[in-house]
């Protein structure tokens, strides 16, 4: 090849090669100015809200759009309790879905197994919101609720959450449909991450005289914990954030009550309720100020995990 | 000289052993006395059976539904493929490392701790001694004596086998299984694990699968050669490397074929 073609070539390889550089650092970055631009937008937007209300929007109950005041506290309390109530039940059932779908279940079954329990993933959150409300809500009233309350509403302390009217929709209905909803995604996450233990560690441990259990729980677990915290986290988010299917069952109630089985509002819930029906600016930037804190709990939400990994693995050693 | 004749204290009796991977026969009529207290060394070429034999031994593959064995191994006498055997004794009696380290995600104390809990109740003293006997025994101790709350995870891989010997040996078995133990491992670390095989055997029978025959030849008392399935030799080892009996474990040894 003559001389001056390969510079040319050369030429275009690295012009290609910076256009291509640049690119990917775009894309990247741009992903930095998104968040950027929607944080600014929820701040500027509750601006309004926060100069009206100050730090007293927490940890007010008050939401009274006729005299145009506002306080986020009931919203913030059931999207929480929601959402614990959610990972209550998610965890423990997706790690028995998982183990049984790695460790225990014949090959056989393994697949249409999986698929089904992705396929629960792919369901539509209206779904589940509709079918909350027609099905699961008057089975839920007419048979679990009169016992919660004969049995667990007696007990001292936890009995005052579990009685109250059997009304079907509520705040235990709304943990439990976000439950569904979100054991698919934490058990899927957690099926793929105990798939990718080695053979020869568990055999190891099974070399020593344990049993299934001891080798799930003292070392595919430890193995893999932060997969399975990412995937616990990946459901979680998913249960602050969902707003169709807790609306549909929660009951949209602007009050505080001790009890799981009365009616209450999360953050998601209220705002797809009210956006249309905001009026006036106050209004409106309260709302968004409810979104703000929504992002705000998400945020703190995944830090602490990540803290709290972080903690672990120095309890392990590694850090030392 | 026939190795049953030289063998005066057998630890384990293979009779008319067959190992099934589904329908695939694996292992073919094996007879073989293993000593008591010496290191006896399976060789043979890739897929010749030899882990599989091995495996064996601790009923390891019983993890996977379509594998299955027939025939007998007899450790002092008793049949460790009877269905009434249990397997946690099984496994207490006979501990077993594999060809990669396996170190647990846990500390160095806990890895070699949690196999002694799955079987014995001991103090805080007791398992503290229990820890440093079994590092010792795997010339482990001297290393890693000040930072046994650290991970297993990050020692060197020589340090993590020998973490995994000592770990097996914890539980006081009689029986040691090693699978190709330092394949993964380089040439020094190799030699220091080689060296540690040559002590356990004072205290432990030692069965070793290796695919590097130098290795059989200077740890071994005793080899089997194997190929496809079938037992094709079995003696003493300077006999086996020096004058074997049989044309196919003169082929392999000399590195005309495997």
């Amino acid at each position: 090849m003559p001389n001056f073609l390969r510079e040319s070539l050369h030429k275009r390889q690295t012009v290609l090669d910076s256009v291509f550089r640049n690119l990917t650092r775009f894309a990247a970055f741009s992903v930095l100015g998104l968040l950027a631009a929607i944080i600014a937008s929820l701040v500027v937007g509750s601006m309004p809200a926060i100069h009206a209300f100050g730090f007293g929007f927490i940890t007010s109950p008050e939401w009274d759009p006729v005299n145009d005041q506002y306080g986020a506290l009931i919203p913030i309390v059931g999207t929480l309790i929601t959402s614990g109530i959610a990972l209550l039940i998610a965890i423990p059932v997706s790690l028995g879905i998982a183990i049984f779908l790695t460790q225990l279940a014949p090959q056989w079954m393994r697949r249409p197994l999986g698929i089904a329990v992705e396929l629960l993933a792919g369901i539509p959150s209206i779904i589940y919101g509709m079918w909350g409300l027609f099905v699961f809500a008057p089975l839920f009233a007419d048979h679990v609720e009169p016992w919660l309350n004969d049995h667990i509403g007696t007990w001292p302390l936890i009995g005052p959450f579990f009685s109250g009217p059997p009304m079907g929709i509520g705040m235990l209905t709304a943990g439990i449909i976000l439950a569904i909803m979100i054991i698919p995604f934490i058990a899927s996450v957690m099926r793929d991450v105990f798939d990718v233990v080695p053979t020869m560690l568990k055999e190891s441990a099974y070399g020593l005289g344990a049993t299934t259990w001891e080798v799930m729980m003292k070392v595919v677990l430890p193995y893999t914990k932060i997969g399975v915290v990412g995937g616990i986290m990946l459901g979680l988010g998913r249960a602050l954030g969902e707003t169709m299917a807790v609306t549909f069952v929660i009951g949209n109630a602007h009050e505080l009550n001790q009890s799981l089985l009365m009616p209450g509002n999360s953050i998601s819930s209220a705002l797809a309720n009210e956006f249309a029906e905001a009026v006036g600016e106050l209004y409106t930037s309260s709302l968004i100020e409810l979104g703000l804190i929504l992002f705000f709990i998400t945020f703190v939400v995944l830090s602490l995990a990540r803290l709290m990994l972080h903690k672990l693995q120095q309890r392990e050693g590694h850090g030392a | 000289m026939t190795a049953e004749a030289i063998i005066t204290t057998p630890k384990l009796i293979v009779r008319d052993l067959n190992f099934f991977y589904g329908d695939y026969r694996a292992l073919k009529d094996i007879n073989l006395t293993i000593p008591e207290k010496m290191v006896t060394a399976f060789i043979g070429p890739s897929g010749c059976g030899k882990s599989t034999l091995l495996r064996t031994f601790n009923r390891m593959y019983q993890l996977y539904p379509k594998q299955s064995a027939t025939g007998e191994v007899l450790l002092d006498g008793q049949n460790l493929l009877d269905k009434k055997q249990d397997l946690n004794t099984l496994r207490a009696k006979i501990g077993m490392v594999f060809q990669k380290p396996t170190p647990f995600p846990m500390s160095i104390y806990d890895n070699i701790a949690f196999g002694v809990k799955l079987y014995e109740k001991l103090n805080r003293n007791e398992m503290d001694e229990r820890v440093e006997w079994a590092l010792k025994k795997a010339a482990l101790w001297g290393e890693v004596k000040d930072k046994l709350k650290q991970s297993g995870t990050g020692l060197s891989g020589g340090q993590q086998q020998r973490l995994c010997i000592a770990r097996a040996i914890a539980v006081k078995p009689q029986v040691l299984l090693l699978d190709e133990p330092t394949s993964a491992l380089d040439p020094i670390s190799t030699a220091h694990i080689e060296k540690l095989i040559d002590e356990l055997k004072k205290d432990f029978t030692i069965v070793i699968v290796t695919h590097n025959m130098q290795q059989a030849a200077r740890i071994s008392d005793f080899t089997a050669y194997m190929y496809l399935g079938d037992l094709i030799e079995f003696g003493d080892t300077s006999s086996v490397f020096t004058n074997p009996k049989r044309a196919e474990t003169e082929d392999y040894i000399t590195g005309r074929f495997g």
